[in-house]
């Protein structure tokens, strides 16, 4: 009977993780790659779902209100990096500020505090309405959608400007001194990260059916469990290893609380449970004397 | 190739931390001259760098880079004309990045970067023929992380990438100072070579009098922010390490500026 619903889980943990997986990817170039520890993605994951809902509402293409989403998410991504490069505010205190800031926004872009989608066409509908079993025709959706992402940014920080963004994470000073801007690294580099965020949260948004205020909250954290436990199986010593390690993660992330949930975890324990094992991973190297933090960041 | 004139810089100004870095300096070092710097700690001689490099901004006083006035231009923009070593072998190349990455990067010194691919071909079998020359096997390990090296090989692979888009001027910031004597010797015998053959300006900045006086055509002694002795030429070339103790013994309190 248990054995039976844990293969249950697997479509909706392979669903909800490749939805994600762009959450995943974003923080691993705003914590990873660029050493910033990013806290607007709480905000920019909702500002994609409210984004996205809103323009569907008022009769655009959801193809349309997805693109929309994403630029709107590199908007704010953009924005905590200026906080943070140009007013010289504390990086996480940039983040939280954007992330507050962004509630607003978010309530004011939705109009009120959720939108309902299950009635109207979403990007998602045609594939719904298929005559398959719906997770078959969604999954591989969101499969291959995921993957060419995945290849784009491994493609992007092959080039001369990845190779300065990712110098700028490792050694600034140095980057510098060859002539590279890391401020506008950084404004870069966010940008893309929230803009990953914000495109997963408007998949998600079609995906559920729903967008609400509340739906980014405890996204960084959830993020962060999923990359520490891709990287535990893949490892992180290549950028495409970084990239696969955050898809991996976040599936499998989702398939633990899928189990969790019918092992009678309350949801409402979620995020504390989530939260506990990030602590967990990230504390435990501490435990052990002479091992460093498995975070290493800048301007903290 | 670089004139300052009348330089000065005080940190902490006002405080009771008060720290006179850099007291009224006037440097000029033309095209192919190799200067040594030398002083006890707290002589001004890395803030003297940093002035140069746009790391820090003086107070007071003028810096010309190749004819062009950069006293306030940001660090990054004076990048196409400057490369600098640091202490740190740490500090020189990005560590999770590999040999040919952190060699493509120093390539493109000071020059717009776009979204072609970092490495080429064509760049790649460039930089194995530079890596050659380093003879520590490090042409067959381009796609290594460059966190596998030593700090003796981060340090030469620091002095390639510096030199390898030829600079303008080169700045040494007491890079052999953290290594072994031995890697330290390989290292600068390397560096002595590579300005040699590319006939670079240099301000080599030390700790070590034998260094000074054997290394480059000309050298400065800096104490409390002052220049108190500078030498070039035949003089540079017969000074020996007796000779300036007997002159400055009194201000060369520390130890090791002779060992």
């Amino acid at each position: 009977m248990l054995f039976y619903g844990f293969w249950r889980t697997i479509p909706i943990s392979l669903e909800q993780g490749l939805a994600y997986a762009l959450v995943a990817l974003g923080i691993v170039i705003s914590f990873r790659i660029l050493a910033f520890p990013d806290l607007t993605v709480d905000g920019s994951f909702a500002l994609g779902g409210a984004v996205v809902s809103r323009l569907i509402m008022e009769g655009v293409p959801p193809i349309y209100g997805i693109l929309m989403a994403i630029i709107c998410g590199f908007i704010a991504g953009c924005c905590t990096g200026l906080l943070n490069t140009r007013l010289k505010i504390n990086s996480l205190l940039a983040g939280i500020l954007m992330m507050t800031i962004l509630y607003s926004v978010n309530l004011r872009i939705m109009g009120r505090s959720n939108i309902q989608l299950l009635t109207v066409n979403t990007l998602l509908t045609p594939l719904e309405n298929l005559d398959v079993n719906r997770f078959i025709p969604i999954i591989a959706f969101f499969f291959v959608l995921t993957f060419i992402v995945k290849f784009l940014t491994d493609m992007f920080f092959q080039t001369q400007i990845g190779f300065a963004m990712r110098a700028t994470g490792d050694n600034e000073q140095m980057i510098r001194t060859l002539g590279v801007n890391t401020d506008n690294m950084t404004v870069l580099g966010l940008g893309m990260s929230n803009a990953f965020v914000a495109f997963s949260g408007a998949l998600v948004a079609q995906d559920q059916g729903f967008s609400d205020i509340g739906m980014g909250i405890g996204m960084i954290v959830a993020g962060l469990a999923a990359i520490i436990i891709g990287e535990t199986l893949i490892g992180k010593t290549t950028v495409s290893r970084m990239t696969l390690a955050a898809i991996v993660g976040s599936i499998i992330y989702k398939f633990i609380i899928a189990i969790g949930l019918r092992l009678g975890l309350a949801p409402t324990d979620l995020k504390m449970a989530t939260g506990g094992m990030v602590i967990l991973a990230l504390g435990f190297p501490a435990l052990k004397k002479g091992k460093e933090a498995k975070l290493h960041l800048r301007g903290v | 190739m670089i004139k300052a004139k009348g330089l000065k810089k005080t940190f902490n100004k006002g405080t009771i931390d008060e720290k006179v870095a850099i007291d009224g300096i006037d440097l000029h070092v033309s095209k192919g001259n190799f200067v040594t710097v030398i002083g006890s700690n707290g002589a001004g001689k890395t803030t003297l760098l940093n002035l140069i490099s746009g790391t820090v901004e003086p107070d007071a006083g003028e810096i010309f880079l190749d004819g062009s006035r950069v006293t306030h231009l940001p660090e990054h923009k004076r990048a196409k004309y400057l490369g600098r070593i640091f202490q740190n072998p740490l500090t020189g190349t990005a560590a999770s990045m590999t040999i040919e990455e952190n060699l493509a990067m120093a390539d493109l010194r000071g020059q717009p970067r776009g979204l072609r691919w970092g490495v080429t071909k064509a760049r790649r079998d460039f930089y194995r023929e530079k890596l050659k020359m380093l003879e520590l096997g490090l042409e067959d390990r381009l796609k290594e992380s460059v966190s596998m090296l030593s700090g003796g090989q981060r340090q030469s692979l620091t002095l390639l990438m510096a030199t390898l888009s030829l600079p303008k001027l080169l700045l040494l910031d007491e890079h052999t100072a953290a290594l072994d004597p031995k890697t330290a010797q390989r290292v600068m015998d390397l560096t002595d070579k590579i300005v040699r053959e590319n006939n670079l300006t240099t301000i080599m900045v030390t700790h070590n009098m034998h260094q000074a006086i054997r290394y480059g055509n000309s050298m400065i002694m800096l104490h409390e922010g002052r220049i108190i002795f500078d030498s070039e030429g035949d003089s540079k070339r017969a000074l020996t390490v007796e000779e300036v103790v007997r002159r400055f013994g009194a201000d060369l309190k520390d130890e090791t500026l002779l060992s």
